[in-house]
C-alpha cells in the first residue's frame, strides 16, 4: 500500500513537473520600464522556474500592434491604448501599473547652481518658444536671489518617438491652453522651437555640450548621471524637486481622482498632493481579459501581482518609482477579472508563493 | 570518342550546381521586388490620403496626422552632396598621393589607416561628433563663417552645434574611406605607360596626373564618388546625433535639418497609428525611389564616360 502511493507520488512527479516547466510567457513593448522589467524576469524565474519570462524592449508602439495582433502574451507600453485600439481587439485587455517614472527639465548654464524653478505657465511658454531668453522677467520672479545670465534658450526636445516626450506633452497639454491647441500630446509631436537629440542619451549630451539649452531627459537617467535638474511648481503651489519620493506621491495624490474602479488607462501629470513631482507617469503592462490557455493564465497573473508586490522593491535602486501601496487592492480587483480557459486565473494574493 | 557528358550540360552535377547557382543568383533581385511590394503595400494608406502633397509639403504632425516630407528629402539630398563636396576634394587627393607621390614606405599604412576608417561603428563617429566635432564648429569654425560669409543665405542665423554643416561633415568623414580605396585601386590600374608618355613629353608630375591618370581613371573614379553618395544618403545613426532632427528647410547649413533615415530610424518604433506607420513606409519608399534615381545616373555617367574616353583615345 505504501508502496504503491510513493511510486504514484513519484508517478505523479515525474507527469507533473515536465509539465509544469511547459509555460512560456512573451511579451513586448515600452523600453522605458526594460531593466526593471527584466530585473523582475530574471529574480522571479529563479524563484519560479516553473516559468520562463521574456520581454523584448521594442517600444510603446510596437508593443501595442505586437499585442493586439496576439504575437505577445502581454505587452508594455508607456502610453495607455486609445479608445479606438481597444474597441479594435473588442475590449479584450487590461491596463495595469507597473512602477512609475517622471520626466525632469535639465538644463545648461554655466555660472547657475542650484536647482532652477519653474511654474508651469514658464516650461509651456519656453517650449513654445515664447520665452527665449534666460534673463527673461517671467523667469526672474521664478527664481528670487539668482542671478540669470543673458542668452538665448535653446530647446532640446527627443527626436524619437518615446514615453517621455508623451508624458511631457501630456502635462505642458494639460497646464497650458495654447500648448493643448497648437501642440497636443505624442509620443512624438510637432514641436514649434528646438533641436531633436535621440533617446535620453542624445538629449542629455546635446544639453551638455550647449550653453543656454534647456531640454528633458526621464527621471531615472537624470539620478543615474547626476544631471542638473530643475524643480517644477505643482498644483498645490510648491516647488518640488524630482525625486522617486515626490513620483510616488504624485500617484497616490492622483488616487482621488481615479477612484477604485478605475481602468488605471489615466494620466497622472499635473495631480493633486503637496508634495506630489507633477510630471509623472504610470508605466502599464497589457494583459488580456480572456485567455484561451488556463495555466498561462494563471502564471501570468501570478508574475504581475508578485512584480506589483514583492518586485517594487527592486524598483528605487534601478531608478524607477514604486507604485503607493493603496493602489494594491484596485489593481487586485483588475486581476481577478481575468480569466483563462473560462475560469478565473486569480489564485488568492500568496497561490504558490 | 563521344564527348563528355559535362560538355553538354548533361552531368547531374553540373545540372544540380547550376541550379544552385541560378537560385543564388535570383535570390537578391527577388528579394528587392519583395521589399519594394511591401514599401508600396504599407505605405499604400499615406499614399491614397496624402497624395503628391507628401512630397512637397513640410508639415510633419502625428498628432494631427498630417504628414510631409519635403523636409526630410530637402535633408538627405543636401546633407548627402554636402559630404561629397567635402569628401570628393579629400579622398582624390588622398588616392592621388598615395599612388603619385608617396614615398613607397608610407604608401601602405596611409592605405590601411584610411580603409580603417571605415569600419568604425557609425555610433562611434556620432558621439565623436557631439563631444568634439560640435564643439570645436562652434566655437572655432562658425564665427569666422558667419562672419565672412553670413551675408549669403546659406550661413545665416544662429548656431547650435546641431546642423545641416555637422550632419554634412561627419558624412564626408564616413564616406571618404570608400572613396578614396576604390579610386586608388583606380589609379593603380592605370597603366604605367600613360604616365611615362605624359612625362616624356615635358609634362610635370602634376600635369601628368591631371591630363593622363585621372582622365584615364574617370568612369572609375566617378563610380566611386557614387559609392560614397550611396553611402552617404543611406547613413542613419551618426548623422541623426549630429543633424538637429528638426522637420524644416533652411537653405542655411548652420541649420538643423533632417533625412529620411533618421527620421524612419527616431519615428518607427513609436509610431502608434496605421497612417503614422504607413507615411514612414512612404518615407522609406522615397528613400529607395531616391537611391534608384541616383545609381541609375552614376550607371549613366559611367557609361557616358568611358564611352567618351574610348572615343578620345581613338582621337589620340
Amino acid at each position: 500500500m505504501r508502496k504503491t502511493l510513493i511510486a504514484g507520488t513519484l508517478l505523479g512527479l515525474a507527469l507533473v513537473a515536465p509539465a509544469a516547466a511547459q509555460v512560456r510567457l512573451n511579451g513586448a513593448g515600452a523600453t522605458f520600464p526594460n531593466i526593471v522589467y527584466q530585473n523582475w524576469m530574471i529574480t522571479y524565474n529563479q524563484k519560479f522556474d516553473n516559468v520562463e519570462l521574456n520581454y523584448q524592449s521594442i517600444g510603446s508602439g510596437g508593443g501595442i500592434r505586437q499585442f493586439s495582433d496576439r504575437t505577445v502574451d502581454f505587452g508594455g507600453t508607456d502610453a495607455p491604448m486609445t479608445d479606438s485600439a481597444i474597441t479594435a481587439i473588442q475590449g479584450n485587455v487590461i491596463h495595469i501599473p507597473t512602477v512609475l517614472g517622471a520626466v525632469v527639465p535639465t538644463y545648461n548654464l554655466p555660472g547657475v547652481t542650484g536647482a532652477l524653478r519653474f511654474t508651469p505657465a514658464l516650461l509651456a511658454e519656453i517650449f513654445l518658444g515664447k520665452v527665449t531668453r534666460w534673463n527673461d522677467a517671467r523667469m526672474a520672479a521664478a527664481n528670487p536671489g539668482v542671478t540669470l545670465p543673458e542668452g538665448d534658450i535653446l530647446v532640446v526636445h527627443r527626436s524619437d518617438g518615446s514615453g517621455t516626450t508623451f508624458v511631457w506633452t501630456d502635462y505642458l497639454s494639460k497646464i497650458s491652453p495654447e500648448w493643448l491647441r497648437s501642440v497636443g500630446r505624442g509620443t512624438s509631436v510637432r514641436w514649434p522651437v528646438g533641436l531633436g537629440g535621440r533617446g535620453n542619451e542624445g538629449v542629455a549630451a546635446t544639453v551638455r555640450q550647449t550653453p543656454g539649452a534647456i531640454g528633458y531627459v526621464e527621471l531615472g537617467y537624470a539620478i543615474i548621471n547626476r544631471m542638473a535638474v530643475g524643480q517644477v511648481q505643482n498644483r498645490a503651489g510648491s516647488y518640488i524637486t524630482p525625486s522617486l519620493e515626490s513620483v510616488t506621491a504624485a500617484a497616490a495624490g492622483a488616487m482621488a481622482d481615479m477612484g477604485p474602479n478605475t481602468d488605471f488607462r489615466v494620466s497622472i501629470t499635473d495631480p493633486a498632493g503637496a508634495a506630489a513631482y507633477p510630471v509623472s507617469s504610470f508605466t502599464w503592462l497589457l494583459l488580456r481579459r480572456t485567455y484561451p490557455d488556463e495555466p498561462k493564465a494563471r502564471e501570468l497573473i501570478k508574475f504581475v501581482w508578485w512584480a506589483v508586490t514583492d518586485g517594487q522593491a527592486k524598483a528605487a535602486p534601478l531608478g524607477y518609482a514604486p507604485l503607493p501601496k493603496e493602489m494594491l487592492p484596485w489593481i487586485e480587483a483588475r486581476l481577478r477579472t481575468v480569466t483563462g480557459g473560462g475560469q478565473a486565473a486569480w489564485r488568492g494574493p500568496r497561490a504558490g508563493g | 570518342m563521344r564527348p563528355g557528358p559535362g560538355l553538354l550540360g548533361r552531368n547531374r552535377g553540373d545540372a544540380a550546381y547550376r541550379a544552385v547557382l541560378t537560385g543564388f543568383a535570383l535570390t537578391l533581385p527577388i528579394l528587392m521586388l519583395a521589399l519594394v511590394a511591401e514599401l508600396v503595400t504599407s505605405a499604400w494608406p499615406s499614399i491614397g490620403r496624402f497624395r503628391w502633397a507628401f512630397l512637397w509639403t513640410s508639415v510633419w504632425d502625428p498628432v494631427a496626422e498630417i504628414y510631409g516630407a519635403a523636409p526630410m528629402i530637402f535633408g538627405t539630398v543636401v546633407s548627402s552632396f554636402l559630404a561629397l563636396l567635402l569628401a570628393v576634394p579629400l579622398a582624390l587627393g588622398v588616392a592621388i598621393f598615395l599612388t603619385e607621390f608617396a614615398p613607397k614606405w608610407m604608401r601602405q599604412p596611409v592605405a590601411f589607416l584610411v580603409e580603417l576608417l571605415a569600419a568604425i561603428p557609425s555610433v562611434v563617429y556620432g558621439l565623436w561628433g557631439i563631444f568634439v566635432l560640435i564643439p570645436f564648429l562652434r566655437e572655432q569654425v562658425a564665427p569666422p563663417l558667419r562672419a565672412v560669409l553670413g551675408w549669403t543665405p546659406f550661413f545665416q542665423g544662429a548656431f547650435y552645434g546641431n546642423s545641416m554643416l555637422a550632419g554634412g561633415i561627419i558624412l564626408a568623414i564616413m564616406v571618404v574611406p570608400y572613396i578614396a580605396a576604390v579610386s586608388r585601386e583606380v589609379l593603380l590600374a592605370v597603366p604605367a605607360s600613360q604616365r611615362e608618355a605624359a612625362l616624356g613629353l615635358g609634362a610635370t608630375r602634376w600635369e601628368a596626373v591631371w591630363s593622363a591618370v585621372l582622365p584615364y581613371g574617370r568612369a572609375g573614379v566617378i563610380g566611386a564618388c557614387m559609392l560614397g553618395l550611396g553611402r552617404a544618403l543611406g547613413e542613419t545613426m551618426a548623422v541623426t546625433m549630429l543633424i538637429g532632427n528638426r522637420h524644416d528647410i533652411s537653405l542655411s547649413v548652420l541649420q538643423p535639418g533632417y533625412t529620411m533615415a533618421a527620421a524612419i530610424a527616431n519615428e518607427f518604433a513609436e509610431a502608434t497609428t496605421d497612417l503614422y506607420l504607413s507615411a514612414l513606409f512612404e518615407v522609406g519608399l522615397i528613400l529607395f525611389v531616391i537611391t534608384v534615381i541616383v545609381n541609375g545616373l552614376a550607371r549613366l555617367l559611367v557609361w557616358r564616360v568611358a564611352r567618351g574616353a574610348a572615343v578620345g583615345s581613338k582621337a589620340l
